[in-house]
């Protein structure tokens, strides 16, 4: 990167060039239109284009790129999951992360730390058992660690919590790693947009036109798209485009809120996950903690924060770490989840022709943006499942087979 | 802080509340087909609107219904269950 840098401070021209074009006109009919320029989408996109030669593509955004869940998670990328249809799914994705700076010649800040799921009781250590044997028998970097292995790695950690919640042990995941989430939408957008998409960012979709149960086209702001194929990729806001189709899903929406601390010198190196105390935290590359707790309690379509979420998370954190009681919060936001009961995604191909579907990413959809967008763009391009996400198809939910992964989610819901 | 009005206890303190669901109806198991079963089971209206809600006053035990938008967050009655 100083190269770079170095090169741009002599060159003549000024100002960079931008990432991505800007279209203003909307065509009357693409090959494939993909709704949301969220990392999933944009990924979906740039992966037909490379990998099936599809390039006739429209992503329709209804705000800025990377503005949705992208942009609003705690950009941690793990895949010690409990089922081995999540492991393999999630360590797929993991693997795709490694090299993505250099498959997108942008640096996505990709560190690996660590991470630590503490247990906080025995029973809870159970579960961390059944997932680190899973996770081997798939060769996922993952095990069961004692409280002097933490205390050593974290050394600020108080193993008592206060005496509220003593530390039993805990999962460690060494491949455990975070990102620059908005990196990774540009990243995608820029390359996507060189391989010929067109990305259309401030166009809604305002309806879908369903033709003898195939999909025929799309209603946007500025005017109606004929196409045959709609790839939804809009995670907290699916339902909204589910009812254009009229489809039924599981899907139903929590916020999900996070925050940052002032930036600190580099203390932490891993990443700190407690189900129990409905926590996680790590540091970021410019020294802030970025740190966020489980889901707000009831149903609600929107990014509004609470003040009750900031006094709760606060309390937890310094039950794990009393060093940051002077620490000040520096910003607080919310996102948008759309969960499913059995924790898992659902992806695919679905009873409305020519409709996939990518959502129920409830908190764990940003680890998930390399995969989803390849197993997606190869569906759609197939137009069959990718034998990856067969097991979240959403026609699971009516043949009684989901995939159980509450047990794995990051914190208790 | 938000505040939400039990049909009992008047308006109380949002953290006094849980969060049931929404209301559905059940059909009757024995004389539905599975894939309705299913049906009742998992899927969900998820979508924007008002919805007719579960909620319950932890501290007094009562359970009644909330009209809510679950865009705006605004409640727009509560009563009792069988007393719409």
């Amino acid at each position: 990167m100083p190269y770079r840098l170095l090169k741009f401070g002599f060159s003549k021209h000024y100002p960079e060039q931008r990432m991505f074009r800007s279209p203003t006109v909307l065509k009357g009919e693409y090959d494939t239109v993909v709704i949301g320029g969220g990392g999933h989408g944009l990924a979906a996109a740039y992966y037909l284009a490379r990998d099936h030669g599809v390039t006739d593509v429209a992503v329709l955004e209804k705000g800025y790129i990377g503005s949705g869940g992208t942009g609003r998670n705690t950009a941690i990328v793990r895949s010690n999951y409990l089922t081995p249809e999540g492991a393999r799914f999630y360590d797929a994705s993991l693997q795709l992360f490694r090299d993505l700076s250099r498959d997108l010649n942008l640096n996505l800040f990709y560190s690996e730390r660590g991470h630590f799921t503490l247990a906080h009781s025995p029973a809870s250590l159970r579960t961390q058992r059944w997932r680190a044997e899973t996770n081997k028998h798939l060769g996922i970097e993952s095990e069961i660690v004692g409280p002097e292995f933490i205390k050593e790695a974290v050394p600020e950690i108080d193993l008592n919590c206060g005496g509220q919640a003593p530390i039993h042990g805990a999962l460690f995941h060494p491949p455990g790693a975070i990102a620059r989430h908005d990196a990774v939408a540009w990243g995608y957008a820029r390359g996507a947009d060189g391989l010929g998409v067109e990305i259309h960012q401030q166009t809604p979709v305002t309806g879908i036109e369903v033709e003898d149960g195939r999909v025929v086209g799309v209603h946007t702001d500025k005017g109606f798209i004929q196409t045959r194929r709609v790839l939804s990729a809009v995670a907290g806001w699916t339902t909204h485009i589910t009812k254009m189709v009229g489809l039924r899903t599981p899907l139903v929406i929590h916020p999900l809120q996070a925050a940052v601390t002032e930036p600190l010198k580099p203390w932490l190196d891993h990443i700190v996950v407690s189900a129990g105390l409905h926590l996680y935290v790590s540091q970021s590359s410019r020294g802030e903690l970025v740190t966020g707790a489980s889901l707000d309690p009831y149903e609600l379509i929107s990014t509004r924060s609470t003040l009750d979420f900031a006094e709760g998370l606060s309390g937890h954190l310094l039950d794990l770490f009393p060093c940051l009681a002077d620490v000040k919060l520096l910003r607080q936001w919310g996102g948008l989840s759309d969960m499913t009961p059995d924790f898992s995604p659902i992806m695919g191909t679905t009873d409305v022709q020519g409709f996939y579907i990518d959502a129920g990413w409830g908190t764990w959809g940003f680890k998930a943006t390399p995969i989803s967008g390849k197993t997606m763009a190869f569906t759609v391009a197939e137009e069959r499942d990718h034998e990856l996400i067969r097991p979240f198809r959403l026609s699971r939910f009516r043949e009684f087979r989901l995939v159980g992964e509450k047990g794995a989610a990051s914190v208790g819901h | 802080m938000k505040i939400l009005n039990c049909p009992l206890n008047g308006p109380r303190p949002l953290q006094e509340f849980q969060f049931g669901g929404e209301v559905r109806e059940m059909p009757d198991p024995d004389r539905v087909s599975d894939e309705e079963w299913a049906d009742y089971v998992f899927q969900r209206s998820g979508e924007p609107g008002v919805k007719r809600e579960w909620w319950y006053h932890i501290a007094s035990g009562t359970w009644f219904i909330a009209e809510r938008n679950n865009q705006t967050d605004e409640t727009l009655r509560t009563y009792l269950p069988g007393s719409e």
